[in-house]
């Protein structure tokens, strides 16, 4: 019997037609739009002006908060212009255009391709590493992941879970790096630990990528402490709190952080970047991104550089597809439709995917029938027919009381819904209501 | 037979006196002092429960009133100054008159004016598509067109335009309680004076883009250029963020910037016809506004009807 989360859950068709497609460098565009907000928190500051020459790797933008990340470069050459740039939350924000010429990097980046097992540095010196590298949670949510090897004060982690579990369907991303840079991510594991100062380190992988449960499984033994749980294919497995529950059988109580039970949780990407910054110097600034969809021509992996608009993507991958109903930053569950193929690649962007006409128009909202079947495959235990009615009614109150805040916006239940009722717009709006009351409360 | 009678009387009587004397005391024990004021000023308002005072509804606006040391800070937007002057008179309080306010759209951009370049086919409700993108056309700042403020409005004061899919304000039924500018996500609704007879002159437009991303999305844009600023003589326009700004209370409605502006962005309200013919040129712009402005007065007109 394969562990699973315990409360609702669906499982869609997986259409993973990418996972066996290796991972190809994306060639470098002619100009890059690096947004200054590719992380949850406050945008970054722009270090550098119009006319200044850069090299690949260089920080361009500062860290401008405690929630915030650093952005490097991600190509060599001369800034264009800062300027506004329609990114993938669909407004104009302020991005660094450069004009690309050559590939310099950085001089102080080892661009060895050779495995680098042995590190000797103090927690505190590989969390300084890790925010220099502007490393961000690249499983989608993209919060900067120092904040997450610092539990607050008065708390202390017990075990490092590693996400490896793409439930997302279409998405292949992880996967392909799983198989082919699993060493380095067991490295980049190894450096977590020391940061965390934990011995046991659990990465979880749904069972349907068993030739990577395979392929890390023959690695473990140099690798004390790490171990691989296969899971039950399950939608949304990939959810921190339901993975922590799936992996050690822990459930993280309603408003708390992982760490409350003793887990932190980092993606498998997360784990390969961190093994490149702290052991070659390589900040972030590329990704391995999927390109998908059911009548795309050549559905890949890609090594994208920030800032590279998916056009070059889409082209690489076979053209749009006449039949283009959406574009899609990430996954079909989880992802956002983007309005433009101007959207540059963000730290965020584990795929996109293109889905046809059909499939992408919203079906006519009929009445609810009360079959309560949102209710079943909610994975947080929430009810959202009843969100989703008090969001409409702006009963912002009741809202907080049924626990409209843990909602993670999975959108398992509008997936479900036999009346095709948009549950999860409303229970987001929802969100943004209570989070507003909470604010004017707070201002008090 | 007589004694049943007899005692069947004296036992529901002495029921009744005894739920007496316990509803007496209760009513005594538990007696809530309400100023009677409160009923007499609760009279005095519109009872339309808007919430545009800022209190819950007319009851609790009442209960603040009679507590307040002065209706400075109080406002009844939906009685205006005669409602306040009744409140006062009750109270025995002094009030000063406030200009009457009306409420203005701020987006001309229809769909003739402003291209959509993608379909949202969400959930109806402009602040979930807000949250989701900046909108069907290239303008992130414009109006969304779903109507959550019409939805808002307690007054029946709005309607959606289904030509321009723009919301319309009819003026004469607004009572500026603010419920549309609040429900708006965009922020475009703005709660102005009424004017003397009504007229109006405002920059109906809230795109803080550069100049050329603004006009490529839409041709009605205020672009920022300041050519009304350099016609003002009386210092009433602003320009902030690449966006004129009238001062209603600056304002001395001569027109002038209206011809002025490049891309038609200022609107005038209930004046009459110009005298002077403008130049070619400067009436191709204004027949465009001037058309849309025709139709929605004559909507308007027909709706009063």
């Amino acid at each position: 019997m394969l562990k699973t989360f315990a409360k609702g859950g669906i499982h869609p068709p997986e259409n993973k037609f990418s996972a066996d497609k290796k991972v190809e460098r994306l060639p470098i565009p002619k100009k890059v739009s690096v947004p200054v907000s590719q992380h949850i928190g406050a945008p970054s500051k722009v270090i550098v002006k119009k006319g200044d020459i850069v090299k690949t790797g260089q920080l361009i933008a500062e860290q401008s908060g405690f929630v915030s990340a650093n952005i490097h470069s991600p190509v060599s050459g001369k800034v264009f212009k800062i300027d506004l740039v329609t990114d993938t939350s669909g407004y104009r924000h302020q991005a660094i255009i450069i004009n690309v010429e050559g590939d310099e990097w950085d001089e102080k980046i080892d661009r060895s391709e050779e495995l680098k097992k042995d590190f000797d540095l103090t927690s505190e010196e590989i969390i300084k590493k890790i925010q220099e590298a502007g490393i961000v949670g690249l499983g989608g949510a993209t919060f900067p992941s120092h904040i997450k090897l610092m539990p607050p004060k008065g708390m202390k982690s017990e075990v490092l879970i590693i996400n490896g579990v793409e439930c997302e369907p279409y998405l292949t991303s992880d996967h392909r790096l799983m198989l082919e840079k699993a060493e380095e991510m067991l490295v980049g594991i190894k450096i977590l630990m020391k940061a965390l100062n934990v011995k046991k380190a659990i990465i979880g992988i749904e069972n349907n990528k068993e030739d990577a449960i395979e392929h890390i499984n023959s690695f473990l033994k140099d690798y004390s402490g790490v171990e691989v749980v296969p899971l039950k294919v399950q939608y949304p497995q990939g959810g921190e709190k339901q993975l922590i529950k799936s992996v050690i059988n822990r459930e993280v109580p309603s408003g708390e952080l992982p760490i409350s039970v003793g887990a932190v949780v980092h993606n498998v990407g997360t784990a390969y970047a961190v093994y490149e910054a702290v052991q070659k110097n390589k900040p972030l600034f590329e990704r391995v991104v999927t390109i998908t969809g059911k009548s795309l021509k050549n559905p890949a992996n890609y090594l994208v550089r920030f800032g590279t608009p998916i056009s070059n993507l889409i082209d690489v991958a076979g053209g749009l597809p006449e039949d283009t109903g959406k574009i899609i930053g990430g996954g079909p569950m989880m992802g956002k439709a983007l309005n433009t193929t101007e959207v540059p690649v963000a730290k965020g962007t584990s795929g996109i995917l293109i889905l046809p006409k059909e499939e992408s128009k919203r079906r006519e909202v009929k009445p609810c029938i009360r079959c309560a079947k949102c209710i079943e495959v909610c994975p947080m235990g929430l009810e959202p027919y009843l969100l989703m009615t008090l969001a409409e009614k702006a009963m912002h109150e009741r809202s907080e009381k049924e626990d409209v805040m843990d909602c993670i916006e999975c959108g398992s239940c509008s997936y479900t819904c036999p009346s095709d009722r948009p549950l999860l717009d409303y229970i987001r709006l929802g969100k943004i209501q209570v989070g507003a009351m909470r604010r004017a409360k707070s201002m008090k | 037979m007589n004694g049943v009678v007899i005692a069947t009387i004296i036992t529901i009587s002495s029921v009744g006196i005894i739920a007496a004397i316990i509803l007496y005391w209760a009513s005594q024990k538990f007696k809530v002092f309400e100023d009677p004021r409160i009923d007499e000023v609760e009279d005095a308002l519109p009872s339309a429960n808007c919430g545009g005072c800022g209190f819950p509804g007319c009851r609790p606006f009442a209960e603040a009133c009679v507590k307040a040391d002065d209706l400075e800070d109080l406002d009844c937007p939906v009685g205006g100054n005669e409602t306040m002057m009744a409140v006062a008179k009750v109270l025995g309080k002094k009030v000063s008159e406030k200009a009457k306010m009306v409420a203005v759209m701020k987006c001309n951009g229809a769909t003739q004016f402003r291209k959509k370049h993608t379909e949202y086919d969400g959930a109806l409700n402009c602040t979930i598509q807000h949250n989701l993108y900046g909108g069907e056309t290239a303008c992130q700042y414009g109006c969304l067109g779903l109507g959550e403020c019409v939805d808002a409005c307690g007054f029946d004061a709005m309607y959606m335009d289904p030509e321009t899919e723009l919301p319309v304000i009819i003026e004469d039924m607004c009572t500026a309680c603010g419920a549309c500018v609040e429900a708006c996500p965009k922020d475009i609704i703005e709660l102005r004076p009424v004017g003397k007879k009504s007229k109006r002159i405002f920059v109906s437009c809230v795109s803080h883009e550069k100049a050329g991303p603004s006009k490529k999305a839409c041709s009605v844009a205020c672009i920022g250029c300041g050519l009304c600023f350099k016609e003002c003589k009386y210092d009433a326009i602003k320009i902030e963020n690449v966006l004129a700004y009238i001062d209603p209370i600056k304002c001395v409605l001569c027109r002038k910037c209206v011809v002025v502006c490049p891309t038609s962005a200022i609107w005038e309200v209930n004046f009459p016809a110009r005298k002077v013919k403008p130049t070619i040129e400067e009436k191709t712009k204004l027949t465009e506004i001037k058309e849309i402005d025709l139709i929605k007065t004559a909507k308007v007109n027909s709706k009063k009807r």
